[in-house]
């Protein structure tokens, strides 16, 4: 078994919210992410995947199937965008950097042919990343 | 469904790294330019990875404000600019970055309530780094 990472970047904004907390509910579990205007990351993507090398390519999975992926079910639905209004998932749930990780893992392993889906990592910022391996 | 949030401290702080177990040639053998008795410092990095199912209603595996809490008070409030030598944790043990990531661990471990730790990793330079999750620290 051998893991390859790839990593992609994108910017988007957000802010933190349940509608089912009172105001002064949101105010205090969520702080100054709780701004309606909302506020940005430069997000860090990592996707591992995993999988035999096939012996004649020497891949574990074609690369550019991998960035062509990402790019169409990730970075064109994430980059520039506001996530709460324009990330169909975020609709109902707080795009909090451990949703947006469940989020990527969900919209990408249907779409992985060769390899297996290892972890997805989402950095929000430097000093804060969420990672996850597909656990229940 | 669960999830591991790792979040990045820094603190800086002074050591030397000498053993009372061993002799001057001994311990000079072992820890090298580590063992010069006036001590030198490190801007250490810590990373602490805990895990835990994502609250549905906040969507936090827990929250930052109290993590970060937590580790202000009990560790970088403890160790930042401190010379470790001086401190209990290290009244018996070397304060290498090994047993300086058990004794984080320990503090986490037995202080920090709202998620499970995962381990703790420690960049003492740019070039070399220690995990620990839990488990015998010494032989």
């Amino acid at each position: 078994m051998v893991y390859l990472t790839r990593k992609a970047e994108f910017a988007a904004s957000h802010y933190y919210h349940n509608p089912d907390f009172t105001p002064e509910e949101n105010q205090r579990i969520f702080g100054k992410c709780n701004n309606p205007n909302g506020h940005g990351h430069n997000y860090t993507l990592e996707v591992t995947v995993k999988g035999e090398v096939d012996p004649r390519s020497g891949f574990v999975v074609d690369l550019k199937q991998l960035k062509d992926t990402l790019r169409r079910e990730v970075l064109d639905a994430m980059d520039h965008r506001f996530l709460n209004k324009e990330v169909p998932e975020f609709a109902k749930q707080i795009p909090t950097t451990e949703n947006l990780a469940i989020v990527i893992w969900q919209r990408l392993t249907p779409k992985l042919k060769a390899a297996q889906l290892h972890r997805v990592r989402v950095y929000e910022t430097p000093d804060l990343f969420v990672d996850f391996y597909g656990e229940p | 469904m669960k999830a591991h949030l790792t979040r990045r401290y820094r603190f800086s702080a002074a050591h030397r790294l000498h053993s009372e177990e061993m002799s001057e040639q001994e311990n000079a053998a072992t820890y090298g330019k580590c063992n010069n008795p006036y001590g030198h410092g490190h801007n250490y990095a810590l990373e602490v990875t805990v895990s835990g199912p994502v609250d549905e209603a906040t969507g936090m595996v827990c929250n930052l404000v109290d993590l970060d809490g937590f580790v202000q008070r009990e560790i970088v409030e403890r160790f930042d600019i401190q010379n470790l030598n001086t401190l209990p944790e290290f009244a018996q043990t070397v304060p290498t970055t090994e047993n300086l990531c058990a004794a984080i661990y320990d503090i986490l471990r037995r202080g920090f309530v709202q998620a499970h730790l995962e381990k703790v990793r420690m960049e003492e330079t740019m070039m070399n780094s220690f995990e620990y999750a839990g488990g015998e620290v010494h032989k």
